[in-house]
């Protein structure tokens, strides 16, 4: 079983994309031996209501069963608890909220309610620490990458809250981990999109410093292509059980299953 | 056979503690994809006694020497570039004879000059004497200056390419920072620019767009810092290109620019 937590449907703004259909996300995950992908609407993003995007999304889900919607959330827009409590309904296996895309403060009384909401829901939030590299994002792409605190902050906004960072590298793991207690960091999980292979084996040394519970597959595609989240598992030496955990296991406990 | 184009080792006179672990991460990860040849470079001390992109003379030397030791102990695995700085003309002109001598395949220039500068124009025309390719660091679409490096974009390159058409230059990691959508009109009508497909970036559509813009015969590939997004690559293309086009990438096009003689099959 390999569940992708990190995928997109729709189209991006910022350059051509190929691939962004769910017929063609799916042709993609047979390609690379993905069963399930938790998926995402890509252009609701930059939405001034990212949630705008959630009906065609959770209709595309209902007509593909291999792909789970996560729903987006945006907590200054009035009736977002009713988004959650939706989100709950069509079996989310999580929501997402891209903080510095909307605009609104990463870490700040908006976002820590709906951390604290999330957590008493019992639906795990999602949040992406970018969507492209910075160093070749359009000139008129000016949304920051979220910030290592940000998330600390908001592990600690409620004491359930589960916590998914898609695209993270190590340095910002490494300062969110060991900057939290035990308990917090037991409710924060990474995609390991974004985190290096040999020679730096930044995954490896991960693996065995955070150890292999935290991590979950997830590729961001079609924005990156999927081989690589694979191929960076291939180069591993992981124990059976580790690779399950990483690959399906490690996210049903994140969406609380 | 799988030849990787961009590759590096470091040093003991490096900043790095690790530096063995990591050059043997490299290995063991190539025993895995099934790369046949590193084709790699050591820039200088890597920042611990002059910078990385503009290293001083006697850290290229210290480099140089480190990597033809590579080159000697891993004879079926590993070739050099020699790596110069092109603000020390006879020094560079130096090191390229010296190690071409001693067995190295290519050039690599870094970011020490912007690469349409004419202090680059005597390192082009050893390259060409001596019948090797010369791989320029490229940040794809350069617009503004980095700190660090004196880097170059597509379009800089494409100025020394022209004035040296003999030479096969090679445009590095089109994934590896900046804005490729930027870099392959630019090169498009350049038959003696190749494009390295290695870099961590391994966005969707660029290989297609590669394909589209250069075709695949200038088309290299290799890994640079994160030999996982190299084999993505590999893995993608396999379902994108018929076997004939997959060993033009593979190796075939790097059999082709480089010293008859430096592969072992070839």
């Amino acid at each position: 079983m390999r569940t992708d937590v990190n995928a997109f449907l729709g189209s991006y703004p910022f350059r051509r994309v190929p691939g962004t259909s769910p017929e063609a996300l799916l042709a993609a995950m047979d390609r690379t031996g993905i069963d399930e992908a938790w998926v995402s609407h890509l252009p609701g993003i930059f939405w001034r209501d990212p949630a705008a995007g959630n009906p065609w999304l959770v209709e595309t889900a209902r007509q593909h069963p291999r792909l789970r919607p996560v729903l987006a959330m945006h907590p200054e827009i009035a009736g977002w608890e009713t988004v959650l409590r939706s989100a709950a309904d069509a079996g989310a296996p999580a929501v997402r909220c891209d903080p510095t895309f909307y605009g609104i403060a990463p870490a700040g009384p908006s976002m820590r309610a709906l951390a604290a909401a999330c957590g008493r829901a019992g639906v795990a939030l999602m949040l992406a620490m970018r969507l492209e590299d910075g160093r070749q994002r359009h000139p008129n792409d000016h949304a920051a990458e979220l910030p290592a605190a940000a998330v600390r902050a908001l592990v600690r906004a409620d004491s359930t809250v589960r916590i998914i960072v898609t695209h993270a590298d190590r340095p910002f793991i490494e300062e969110v981990h060991f900057g939290s207690t035990p308990d917090e960091a037991r409710r924060a999980w990474w995609d390991i999109s974004w985190i290096w292979g040999p020679p730096e084996d930044h995954l490896e040394t991960l693996l065995g410093t955070v150890g292999p519970a935290r991590f979950v597959f997830g590729t961001g595609q079609p924005l990156r292509i999927p081989e690589n989240a694979v191929a960076k598992l291939d180069l591993l030496d992981l124990a059976p059980a580790d690779r399950a955990a990483v690959e399906a296991g490690n996210a049903a406990a994140a969406r609380g299953g | 056979m799988l030849i990787d184009v961009h590759a590096h080792f470091l040093h003991d006179r490096t900043p790095r503690a690790d530096w063995r672990e990591r050059n043997a991460s490299r290995l063991r990860a190539g025993e895995r994809v099934g790369i046949t040849i590193h084709v790699a470079s050591i820039l200088g001390s890597w920042g611990f006694t002059s910078p990385i992109y503009f290293p001083s003379p006697g850290d290229c030397r210290y480099g140089n020497d480190y990597m033809l030791r590579l080159q000697r102990e891993h004879p079926d695995r590993i070739r050099g570039y020699v790596a110069v700085n092109p603000n020390y003309t006879d020094h560079a002109l130096g090191e390229i004879r010296r190690c071409l001598d001693a067995g190295m395949i290519g050039v690599k220039l870094a970011a020490s000059r912007r690469a349409d500068d004419p202090l680059l124009d005597p390192v082009c025309a050893l390259a060409a004497e001596r019948g090797v390719p010369v791989l320029q660091h490229i940040w794809q679409h350069r617009r503004r200056d980095y700190p660090g490096q004196e880097a170059s974009d597509a379009v800089e390159l494409g100025r020394l390419a022209a004035r040296h058409k003999s030479v096969p230059f090679i445009l590095a990691h089109i994934g590896g920072g900046g804005d490729w959508v930027h870099t392959l009109p630019a090169i498009r009508g350049m038959p003696n620019v190749l494009v390295d497909l290695s870099g961590s970036g391994v966005d969707g559509g660029m290989l297609e767009a590669c394909i589209e813009a250069v075709g695949v015969e200038r088309l290299l590939w290799g890994c640079d810092l994160t030999i996982e997004t190299g084999w993505a690559k590999l893995r993608y293309l396999e379902h994108i290109l018929p076997a004939a086009d997959l060993d033009l990438v593979r190796w075939r096009n790097a059999a082709r620019i480089f010293p008859p003689g430096a592969f072992p099959s070839d």
